[in-house]
């Protein structure tokens, strides 16, 4: 297919070690914006929905932690209504913002959201999606971020998530977190390697 | 209902994972290329972003750390440019934050250590949210070049590292701003990652003497591209979107 008088996307470079001072800084100790960082919380007492955690680590090629990653997560509400005008589907919860991001902890490697469980959203063609979450993941040594969804275990509409079964059957369950405890999900992060996380193009 | 998809991403125009010269990607970069998949709602939607998240000194950098009535040290500049898709068309609303060294090359960071001392007026972050024309524009000082750990001695040529959300998910882009005429550029194997020669000009900003301040600061203009949306490439859709 022939793309006339389409423009280059810029190139994207690596956030690198410090993407802490521009995208939390205060994270770092740097006093900004009131002292709350962008997206550092995405609910408010009246959210609609199951409250849950969304924790992990991120983990290279040589089994080390990564300790100054950043990780961010796009998700719809609870009805599965994302807070955005794209989505016409329906009104989004007021109170769910539905976009988070965390650094992973810069000595344990820990990212973690306190944020719902989404509701099930539909493909462009009708075909019902899993419930899941958008993952973004930048850090050093990443060129261009890398982007994965969260889907949940013990959930019926995986058998038919279209994307889910799109992806070979061995690698499928690195997109799949853990249920640590009734509202606690841990999905750990793997760049490279036997158990590499399925990245996603989309 | 507007099918509002965004153009497939170039993965030969953007840099590949494993970039050898750039050691950190060594065993930051998956084996596996990304898997392609149709975009659903979760991609073409995007959180967004008001001008009433940004407060009056976010996009001045000059005075958003300084004590009262000081200033950082250093070359003082402002940076400006517009935000367009690939169909050329300004994005308006897209959140800009941007961070970068002092003067002398050094981050307000706890891990970094380099010999040049933290500057006590500059913090080094900033964000703004494009107008109605993609238009975005801040004030700063320009960044020192810095020695950074890689096997050799190489340095980072002077830039500002540029984190953009646009209109839908799919846009998210994190890259880097280089200054006009630095000889570091073309040595720099974080710049080196990019393929094309002509992709690494478009992160170079040009000096912009038409919005220079006379006796103030050195203007750098430089554009941004995110991805565009798909169907204006079919003619009975190039409305509505
Ligand atoms: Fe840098």
């Amino acid at each position: 297919m022939t793309k006339p008088n389409i423009l280059h996307e810029s190139p994207s470079q690596t956030a690198g070690p410090y993407v802490h001072i521009g995208c939390a800084p205060n994270f770092v100790g740097i006093q900004m914006y009131g002292g709350k960082d962008l997206a550092s919380n995405m609910l408010d007492p009246e959210t609609s929905g199951e409250r849950i955690t969304l924790t992990g680590t991120i983990t290279d090629g040589d089994g080390k932690l990564v300790l100054d990653g950043l990780v961010e997560i796009w998700q719809a509400d609870a009805n599965g209504v994302y807070p955005s005008a794209a989505d016409t589907s329906g009104t989004a919860d007021p109170h769910f913002t539905g976009f988070g991001r965390c650094p992973t902890n810069l000595d344990t490697g820990i990212y973690q959201f306190q944020t719902i469980k989404p509701g099930q959203t539909k493909m462009r063609d009708g075909r019902a999606q899993a419930p899941h979450i958008t993952m973004w993941i930048v850090a050093r040594g990443i060129n261009i971020g890398l982007q994965t969804r969260v889907y949940f275990p013990d959930e019926s509409a995986n058998a038919t998530d279209p994307l889910l079964q799109s992806v070979p059957e061995d690698r499928r369950h690195t997109l799949i977190a853990h249920k640590l405890d009734d509202q606690t999900y841990q999905f750990n992060i793997v760049l490279q390697g036997d158990e590499e996380t399925v990245f996603l193009d989309i | 209902m507007a099918e509002n998809v965004y153009i497939e991403r170039d993965r030969d125009w953007q840099p590949p994972a494993l970039t050898p010269a750039y050691r950190s990607t060594t065993f930051r970069s998956p084996n596996h290329k990304p898997l392609r998949f149709d975009q659903t709602i979760s991609e073409i939607a995007g959180p967004t972003f008001g001008h009433d998240i940004i407060g009056e000194l976010d996009n001045d950098l000059i005075l958003n750390f300084a004590k009262p009535g000081e200033e950082p040290i250093g070359e003082r500049i402002m940076v400006h440019g517009r935000i367009l898709d690939q169909n050329a068309r300004p994005v308006p609303g897209v959140l800009v934050e941007f961070w970068q060294a002092n003067a002398g090359g050094r981050y307000r960071h706890k891990n970094d250590a380099y010999l040049a001392p933290l500057d006590p007026n500059f913090g080094g972050c900033g964000r703004t949210v494009t107008n109605a024309d993609g238009y975005f524009s801040f004030r700063t000082i320009r960044p020192g070049p810095y020695p950074w750990p890689n096997g050799g001695n190489d340095w980072r040529p002077a830039h500002i590292h540029f984190s953009l959300f646009g209109s839908g998910f799919a846009q998210r882009l994190i890259s880097q701003m280089y200054f006009e005429g630095d000889p570091l550029i073309w040595l720099c194997p974080i710049v080196g990652v990019i393929p094309d020669k002509k992709g690494i000009e478009q992160l170079i900003a040009r000096l912009d003497m038409d919005a220079t301040i006379p006796m103030d600061l050195i203007a750098y203009k430089f554009d941004i591209i995110l991805r565009g949306n798909n169907s204006t490439m079919f003619e009975n859709k190039l409305e509505g979107n």
